[in-house]
C-alpha cells in the first residue's frame, strides 16, 4: 500500500478548504500542505452560492449590529464569542479576497457595493452580481495555484480518518481514476467537505453534498453539534430545487400567495411597503419565511403546481435593467429551467433544504475535541449560526474560520514528526474493506438509489419544517432498518477505473449515519427554536435547551445526545422580533 | 411509463475494451428532464456502471460537459425534448483522452490554466489596512465577461486548433489570462504574454470563433485570442524596431 505524508491535510477543496490551505502556506511556508478533494476544487459547491457575503464596511454600520442580527437570527443558539470574532474578521477576509482579484460589484466611485439581505438591519452584504460564491471560489482556486507548496489530490475520495491514541494522523483515500487505495498520513487534518443536503429529496445542494466530513468525524469519535437545525430556503424552483437567491427579495421582490397577496404580513414580519424594508417582510429570516409557507399551504392559499404547492416570487416591478445588472443568474436560471422570464412573469417557488447549521463540533479555532482534527465551513459547527443562519453569513464564515483552522492546524503540526508505523495496520484494514466493497457484485439485490430515496423520504417526513416526536421516532426506526439493509447493496460496476457507483455507495453509507444523528438530535430537543419547530413543543425553552446538542456515535453505531451550554457574552436571550416592533425591542436588548 | 427517448451512450472500460462502443438505453421523455436526468435515470434504475461526472445540475460547476449529437454541451442545461423523437447520441468531450465511458482526462487543461498565472500580479501589494483597490463599474465591465468562465472545457471540444495541436493553450486559458490582464488591479500582462507567445499555437487560431459560439456562459474566448495576437504582434514589431527598449 502506498503511503504519503503531509504536515497538514485538507479534506475538501471548496471555499473553506482553499482558504485554509493558503493560510497554512502563509503561516509557515516550510510546511507541506495538501488538499484532497473528490472533485476538482473549482467544481466544489461554494460555486453555487449566489447572493453575497456579509461584512461591516460602510459608515453607519457597526460590528455590534452585525453580531446582534446574527445572534437574534440564530434564536440565541449561537456562541457569542464566536460571533464576535466572526463579525470582526469578516471585513478583512472579504477585503483580502478583493486584493486577490475577486470581482466584487462596485459603487460608481469604485468602492465596494453592498446590498440588503434577510434578517440584516443594515446593508452590509458584499456581492459579485448574483454569482458571489462562483467568483469567490474561482478567485481562491486561481490564487491557490500561485502557491506551488500546496499539493493536490484531485478526484480522490476519503473513506476513513486514521486515529491512533486519540490523535488523528491522516486518512485512507481512493484515487477515483484508478481505484488505487492510499494512506495519506498527516499531523493535522482539516475537514472542509461542506454540508449534507442530499439526505433530503428536495435540496438546493449539489450531488456531492453527502455529509462525508460529518460522517468521517462522527465515526472517528468526534461529536456532531446541533444536527437538528437544517435550513429550508424559502425560494427554490419546483422539481429541480435550484436556488433563487434571497438577493431577489433584497432587491425588492415580493412573495405572493394565490390571491396575489403579500402573505408575510400575516406572520408577524411587519407591514408591506412598496420598497424593501430591512429586517421586515420579504427581508425576514429564512426559517420564519419557510414556516409561513407551510401555514399558507394549510390555509389553502398556495398555488397548485405540477410538483406540489408553490407561491410566487414577483420581480416584475423591478424592471429589466435592475434584473440584468443585479440578478442576471436568476433570470438565466428561470429561463433555462422554468421557461419563465422574471421580467414579465412571476416565479413559482417553494421552500427547499439549503443549509446545515449543525456540523462537526469545533471551538473558535476550528479544533474538534479529537487532537489533530479540525473543521471549517458548512461541515463544522462553531457555532455562529445557531438555530438559523442568516443569508450571506456562510460565505464570510468559510473565510474567517477556514483561515482560523488553517492557522491553528499549522501551529499544531509545526515541528511534529511524521506519524509512525502504528497507524499503517489500520490503513491496511481499511484497504481490505475497500477491496471487499469493490468486489460486491449485485449481492443481496439492494440498489443504492432505492435505499437513498427511502432515506430521503423519511427525512422529509420527519425532520422537515415542522416536526413531531412520533414522526421522528418512526424515522429513527426506519433509518435503523435502512442501516441493516445497507450491507446488501451491491455494485453493477466491476471496474476499478472511475467507479462512481463505489463512491455513491460510500456516500450513501455516510448519509445514513448523518441522517440518524439528525433525527436523534431533533427527537431529543423538546422545544421550538429557529429552524427546529416541534408541533408537540411549540415554545422556546431556555431553561433546558439554551444548549447545543452534541451527538456521539455509540459502539453499536447508534446516536447518543448530550448538551453543552451556549456561550453568552453581551446579548442575553431575548425575544426574536421582525418588522415594526423590532426597533423598540432591539433598543431594549441594548 | 409513457413516451420514451433513446440515448446512445459511449461505453468504455479500459481494463476490458480495446476501443469505445455504443450502448442504447430508453429513458422517459419528460418536459423538464435534461440529458443529465436521463443519464441519472439509467444509473439509478438500470445500469449502475454507467460513468459520468456531474454535481451542481444548475450550469455553474462545469462538471458535466459532453458531446450531445455531436455538439459540446453542458448536459444539465440541455433538455431531452429538444432532441425528440431521438435518438440522442451522448459521447465524451471531443479532443480529450477518455478515462471511462463519458469521463475524460482533464489534467492537461488544469496545467494550462495554471500556466497562464491566473492570479493578481503586482509589483507592490497594497496593505489590507489601506482598504480596497478602487475599481469603477466601467473598469469591472472591461474584464467581467472573461471572469464568467466555469472551466467546463466545452470550448476546447469545439476548437479545431486544439484538436490538431494539443500544445495550444486553448480558448479558456487564454480568456482567463485576459481576465487578469484587463483587470485594473493587475500588472502581470507582460509576464503572461511571454508565456503565451512561447508556443505558436495562438497563431494557428484563424478566428473561426467556434469557442465563443458554444460557450454556455457567453464568454468570448475568440475575442481574447484576437486581442492577444494583436498585442503579441505589436510587441514583436517593437522588439524588431527597438531592441533596446521593447520592455
Amino acid at each position: 500500500m502506498d503511503v504519503s505524508f503531509h504536515d497538514v491535510l485538507l479534506v475538501g477543496g471548496g471555499g473553506a478548504g482553499l482558504r485554509a490551505a493558503i493560510a497554512v502556506a502563509e503561516v509557515n511556508p516550510k510546511l507541506n500542505v495538501a488538499v484532497v478533494s473528490k472533485v476538482y476544487p473549482m467544481r466544489s459547491h461554494t460555486v453555487s452560492a449566489e447572493g453575497g457575503a456579509a461584512a461591516v464596511i460602510k459608515p453607519g454600520d457597526s460590528l455590534d449590529e452585525h453580531a446582534y442580527d446574527t445572534i437574534s437570527g440564530g434564536d440565541w443558539l449561537s456562541d457569542q464569542d464566536a460571533v464576535e470574532a466572526f463579525v470582526q474578521e469578516a471585513p478583512e477576509e472579504l477585503l483580502r479576497l478583493e486584493h486577490w482579484g475577486c470581482p466584487w460589484s462596485r459603487e460608481p466611485d469604485g468602492h465596494i457595493a453592498v446590498r440588503a439581505f434577510g434578517g440584516m438591519k443594515k446593508m452590509r452584504t458584499w456581492f459579485a452580481a448574483d454569482k458571489t460564491g462562483f467568483h469567490m471560489l474561482h478567485t481562491l482556486f486561481q490564487t491557490m495555484l500561485k502557491y506551488t507548496a500546496i499539493a493536490r489530490y484531485d478526484e480522490w475520495f476519503v473513506t476513513k480518518l486514521l486515529v491512533d491514541e486519540g490523535r488523528v494522523k491522516g486518512v485512507v483515500a481512493v484515487e477515483i481514476m484508478s481505484g488505487r487505495v492510499q494512506a495519506i498520513t498527516a499531523n493535522a487534518v482539516i475537514l472542509c467537505t461542506g454540508g449534507c443536503g442530499r439526505v433530503y429529496p428536495f435540496t438546493t445542494n449539489a450531488n456531492i453534498k453527502t455529509g462525508d466530513g460529518m460522517a468521517l468525524a462522527y465515526r472517528a469519535g468526534a461529536p456532531l453539534k446541533d444536527m437538528e437545525f437544517i435550513q429550508y430556503h424559502p425560494t427554490g424552483l419546483p422539481f429541480t430545487g435550484i436556488l433563487i437567491t434571497e438577493a431577489a427579495r433584497a432587491e425588492g421582490g415580493w412573495m405572493l400567495n394565490k390571491d396575489g397577496y403579500r402573505y408575510l404580513q400575516d406572520y408577524n414580519l411587519g407591514k408591506p411597503e412598496p420598497k424593501p424594508v430591512l429586517r421586515s417582510m420579504e427581508l425576514g429570516p429564512r426559517d420564519r419565511l419557510s414556516q409561513a409557507f407551510v401555514k399558507e399551504m394549510e390555509k389553502g392559499r398556495t398555488i397548485d403546481g405540477p410538483y406540489g404547492p408553490v407561491v410566487h416570487l414577483d420581480l416584475r416591478h423591478l424592471g429589466e435593467k435592475l434584473i440584468n445588472t443585479k440578478l442576471p443568474f436568476v433570470r438565466e436560471l428561470c429561463l433555462k429551467y422554468e421557461n419563465i422570464d422574471p421580467v414579465k412573469e412571476m416565479i413559482p417557488v417553494r421552500p427547499v433544504v439549503h443549509y446545515m447549521m449543525g456540523g462537526v463540533h469545533t471551538d473558535i479555532n476550528g479544533a474538534t475535541p479529537l487532537a489533530g482534527l479540525y473543521a471549517a465551513g458548512e461541515v463544522a459547527c462553531v457555532s455562529i449560526n445557531g438555530a438559523n443562519r442568516l443569508g450571506s453569513n456562510s460565505l464570510p464564515e468559510l473565510l474567517v474560520f477556514g483561515a482560523r483552522a488553517g492557522r491553528a492546524a499549522a501551529e499544531y503540526a509545526s515541528g511534529r514528526k511524521p506519524p509512525d508505523g502504528a497507524i499503517l495496520a489500520q490503513a491496511l484494514e481499511e484497504e481490505r474493506s475497500i477491496e471487499e466493497q469493490f468486489l460486491r457484485r449485485g449481492q443481496g439485490g439492494e440498489r443504492i438509489a432505492a435505499i437513498r430515496e427511502d432515506m430521503q423520504k423519511a427525512m422529509e417526513n420527519s425532520v422537515g419544517i415542522y416536526r413531531t416526536g412520533s414522526a421522528l421516532q418512526e424515522a429513527g426506526k426506519h433509518l435503523r432498518e435502512l442501516q441493516e439493509r445497507f450491507p446488501n447493496v451491491g455494485l453493477d460496476d466491476r471496474s476499478r477505473t472511475f467507479n462512481t457507483e463505489f463512491i455513491a455507495r460510500c456516500e450513501l453509507s455516510f448519509m445514513l449515519d448523518v441522517a440518524e444523528s439528525m433525527v436523534e438530535s431533533a427527537l431529543r430537543r423538546q422545544e421550538s427554536r429557529g429552524a427546529h419547530q416541534r408541533i408537540d413543543f411549540p415554545a422556546r425553552e431556555d431553561q433546558n435547551y439554551l444548549a447545543h446538542s452534541l451527538v456521539y456515535r455509540s459502539q453499536e453505531g447508534t446516536p447518543r445526545v448530550e448538551y453543552l451550554p451556549v456561550k453568552i457574552t453581551r446579548w442575553p436571550p431575548g425575544q426574536r422580533v421582525y418588522g415594526a416592533s423590532a426597533e423598540a425591542s432591539q433598543a431594549k436588548a441594548g | 411509463m409513457g413516451e420514451t427517448i433513446e440515448l446512445e451512450v459511449t461505453r468504455y472500460t479500459p481494463e476490458r475494451d480495446r476501443e469505445p462502443s455504443r450502448q442504447t438505453y430508453a429513458v422517459p421523455l419528460r418536459k423538464d428532464w435534461t440529458v443529465l436526468d436521463g443519464l441519472n435515470h439509467i444509473k439509478d434504475r438500470e445500469d449502475g456502471s454507467l460513468t459520468f461526472r456531474w454535481s451542481c445540475r444548475m450550469g455553474i460547476c462545469g462538471s458535466c460537459g459532453m458531446m450531445v449529437n455531436g455538439e459540446p454541451k453542458l448536459t444539465c442545461a440541455t433538455f431531452l425534448f429538444r432532441y425528440a423523437p431521438g435518438p440522442v447520441r451522448v459521447e465524451p468531450l471531443r479532443y480529450f483522452p477518455i478515462i471511462r465511458d463519458l469521463v475524460v482526462a482533464i489534467n492537461d487543461f488544469m496545467a494550462k490554466l495554471q500556466a497562464v498565472k491566473p492570479w493578481i500580479i503586482r509589483e507592490e501589494e497594497k496593505a489590507l489596512a489601506e482598504g480596497e483597490y478602487l475599481q469603477t463599474p466601467q473598469q469591472l465591465e472591461v474584464y467581467k465577461q472573461y471572469s464568467m468562465c466555469i472551466n467546463c472545457m466545452i470550448c476546447y471540444a469545439a476548437c479545431p486548433v486544439y484538436g490538431l495541436d494539443p500544445l495550444f493553450a486553448g480558448p479558456a486559458a487564454i480568456a482567463l489570462a485576459q481576465r487578469y490582464n484587463m483587470d485594473s488591479r493587475d500588472q502581470g500582462a507582460a509576464e503572461r504574454l511571454s508565456i503565451l507567445s512561447q508556443h505558436e499555437g495562438i497563431w494557428g487560431c484563424t478566428f473561426v470563433g467556434e469557442c465563443t459560439k458554444v460557450c454556455p456562459k457567453q464568454v468570448d474566448p475568440a475575442g481574447a485570442i484576437q486581442q492577444y495576437k494583436l498585442t503579441a504582434a505589436k510587441k514583436w514589431i517593437q522588439g524588431l524596431l527597438m531592441p533596446w527598449g521593447a520592455k
